[in-house]
């Protein structure tokens, strides 16, 4: 094990963990401001990634394409927050986690309808391919290392809105107390709107970088959507800065995972079966880090006692 | 109680009814859905206990399906190659007896909801959901990236388990054991609901301060009822793998808990009969607009958010509604 892979291999931990967070940040979101559990973010994430697909295809432009999937996701949001989730604030969860999970289907599905089963493909920009050598002799595709600036720029952009604005104070005395600001003026209605469009907006732009790297096709919200759960569930539920922490650390454990534990068992057992159990340990890895996590602070690293 | 009682007879003659269709007529493929939607009602009947009675909406119960069907599939595809289960510290051999598989399959899925519901209790509400569903996709990637048992392609082992002289590759006779099982278990349910474990069950999802109150541990309580719930939902799983005589991770992914959720919500949660008439609607839909088109779970999605949006109780809370109606009207 060379250090440049490992530091290859860190990297892309902290890129798949910064990408983890822009979804993990709108589910946290949401359910502390509006209490709503919502399955569908991973269909806005997917969503995001067709409008860019989609854009790119049309127009060339790759700029055009990140916007779009920023406008589609946060538009589709607004659309099924005011038809459906409006509906279901005072249900309980039982009933938000069957409405979400049928407003995956149609997403899934309608997707499907509009665009085949087959995955989209999407050209990096030119400008942006190619490797850049980063100090310690490694190479590290350019394209990954503006993910991880783009990914850190947009968390540091919603610390300072959730924490310096006027709308930021609004969100947080949203989650500390709903009642207390409808009844000192707050358009609460309205409030939610944005809350969930900025959500779905975040989650639209995380599934266009990651399919621009990966692909772009149905069903690729619902891995990343659970992904972000556990991340919740590590954070603890309602802290920002809980959910970036816990994103890095899942981001990373899994990726080290993967490569490193096949080779560390490759110490001890024959190569084949070394593979096995290693990919098998690795993909459990994530979740074992989150039981953990249960069984000493129940309510997540950061989160307030419950 | 007594319109949940004739709800669930109902449901269950209609299946039953469906079931002699499909005998008389002589159309196997529809004795096959038949004993499909006997097995899903099992499914959701299992995740009933804890969703309906306990409270404990838990959106992982694709484990315990997939690890019921998995007990079935490793047992029975041991037996056939004549591999031995494992040879140390002692030799044991793979069966293809059923009433053992079954067994097996029960003490499986009740083993692994034991540490899955230690932990998820932990905490409750929305982190409860959270949680479930990660740790049954925890075992979905386990069997997806784990060779042995075929990973994500599944394990076929092409002749359905044995039960006695039953020949259980007749679709008549395979009906009829999936539907006396389901009966013998909504019997068993009716009789826990009404037990005191069902009133301090109740009462854990109602009051759980009172009822620590009155000197019974809720979560406890709420522990056994996951811990049974996963096991009638692991005979489910055993059950669909020999329907199908095949396994794959499909049976533990998250569609297949949301699935098994869809059921008991369709029928009605907290209901007896409700997860057999919400599995019956729910592979006749799947039937009539699979039918229509390709993408029916677009419609299936839209028809979901219209029933849960529009009231709640599912068919038996309609048919109870009614029901009230008519002896309004006769009173």
């Amino acid at each position: 094990m060379s250090a440049a892979l490992f530091f290859e291999q860190l990297l892309n931990g902290l890129q798949f963990g910064v990408m983890l967070f822009l979804m993990a940040a709108g589910l946290t979101l949401v359910f502390g401001v509006m209490g709503l559990i919502n399955l569908a973010h991973g269909s806005l994430y997917m969503v995001g990634a067709f409008a860019c697909a989609s854009v790119v295809a049309a127009t060339g432009s790759f700029t055009l394409g990140l916007l779009a999937s920023f406008v589609a996701a946060a538009f589709a949001g607004v659309i099924v927050e005011g038809l459906v989730l409006r509906r279901l604030y005072r249900r309980d969860h039982l009933d938000q986690v069957i409405v979400t999970f049928a407003l995956i289907l149609v997403f899934t599905e309608g997707t499907r309808w509009l665009f085949g089963s087959y995955p989209l493909y999407l050209d990096i920009p030119p400008a942006l391919q190619g490797t850049v050598h980063l100090p310690g002799g490694i190479d590290y595709p350019l394209f990954r290392l503006m993910i991880i600036l783009v990914g850190l720029l947009v968390a540091a952009l919603l610390f300072l809105a959730v924490n310096r604005t006027r709308l930021g104070i609004r969100i947080r005395a949203g989650e500390a107390d709903r009642e207390m600001i409808a009844a000192l003026g707050v358009d609460i209605s309205r409030l939610y709107m944005i809350v969930f469009a900025l959500g779905a907006a975040l989650a639209g732009f995380a599934g266009a970088l990651v399919g621009s790297v990966q692909s772009v096709q149905v069903g690729m919200g619902e891995p990343v959507l659970i992904l972000g759960f556990v991340v919740i569930v590590i954070g603890g539920i309602g802290s920002i800065g809980g959910a970036l922490v816990a994103a890095i650390l899942v981001g990373i454990t899994d990726t080290m995972g993967r490569v490193f534990l096949p080779m560390v068992f490759a110490g001890f057992t024959d190569p084949a079966s070394a593979n096995a159990t290693g990919s098998a340990l690795a993909s459990m890895l994530i979740y074992i880090l989150m039981a953990l996590v249960l069984v000493f602070r129940p309510s997540g690293l950061f989160g307030e006692k419950a | 109680m007594r319109s949940d009682m004739i709800f669930t007879l109902a449901a269950m003659a209609a299946l039953l009814a469906a079931g002699l269709y499909g005998y008389l007529g002589d159309e196997p493929f529809f004795l096959t859905l038949a004993a499909k939607a006997a097995i899903f009602a099992l499914a959701g009947a299992g995740l009933n206990i804890a969703l309906g009675y306990g409270g404990l909406v838990s959106l992982g119960h694709a484990a315990f399906f997939g690890i019921g069907g998995y007990a079935a599939g490793i047992l029975a595809s041991h037996a056939r190659n004549y591999e031995p289960l494992m040879s140390w510290p002692v030799e044991l051999a793979g069966t293809t007896s059923a009433p053992l598989i079954w067994i097996v399959a029960m003490l499986a899925a009740g083993l692994f909801s034991l540490p899955m519901g230690l932990l998820s209790l932990r905490t409750g509400g929305v982190y409860f959901i959270m949680i479930t569903l990660a740790f049954a996709q925890m075992l979905y990637y386990f069997a997806v990236s784990w060779p042995a048992y075929g990973g994500e392609d599944g394990l076929s082992f092409y002749v359905r388990n044995e039960l006695g002289g039953l020949s259980t590759m007749d679709p008549w006779s395979w009906f009829l054991i999936c539907y006396a099982i389901l009966a013998v278990a909504l019997v068993f349910i009716a009789v826990l609901t009404r037990s005191r474990f069902g009133l301090a069950l109740t009462m854990a999802r109602e009051n759980p301060l009172r009822l620590g109150n009155i000197g019974v541990a809720p979560r406890r309580v709420l522990l056994t009822a996951f811990v049974i719930s996963a096991i009638v939902t692991g005979l489910a799983g055993a059950l669909y793998a020999d329907l199908n005589r095949f396994v794959s991770p499909s049976m533990l992914s998250w569609h297949m808990s949301g699935e098994i959720m869809v059921f008991v919500i369709l029928g009605g949660v907290g209901r007896l009969g409700g997860p057999v008439a919400g599995a019956c609607v729910f592979i006749l839909l799947e039937q009539v607009l699979g039918g229509f088109t390709e993408y029916w779970q677009f419609l299936l999605g839209v028809a979901l958010i219209v029933i849960v949006l529009m009231g709640s109780g599912g068919l038996a809370g309609l048919f109870e509604r009614t029901g009230v109606r008519k002896a309004a009207a006769h009173g």
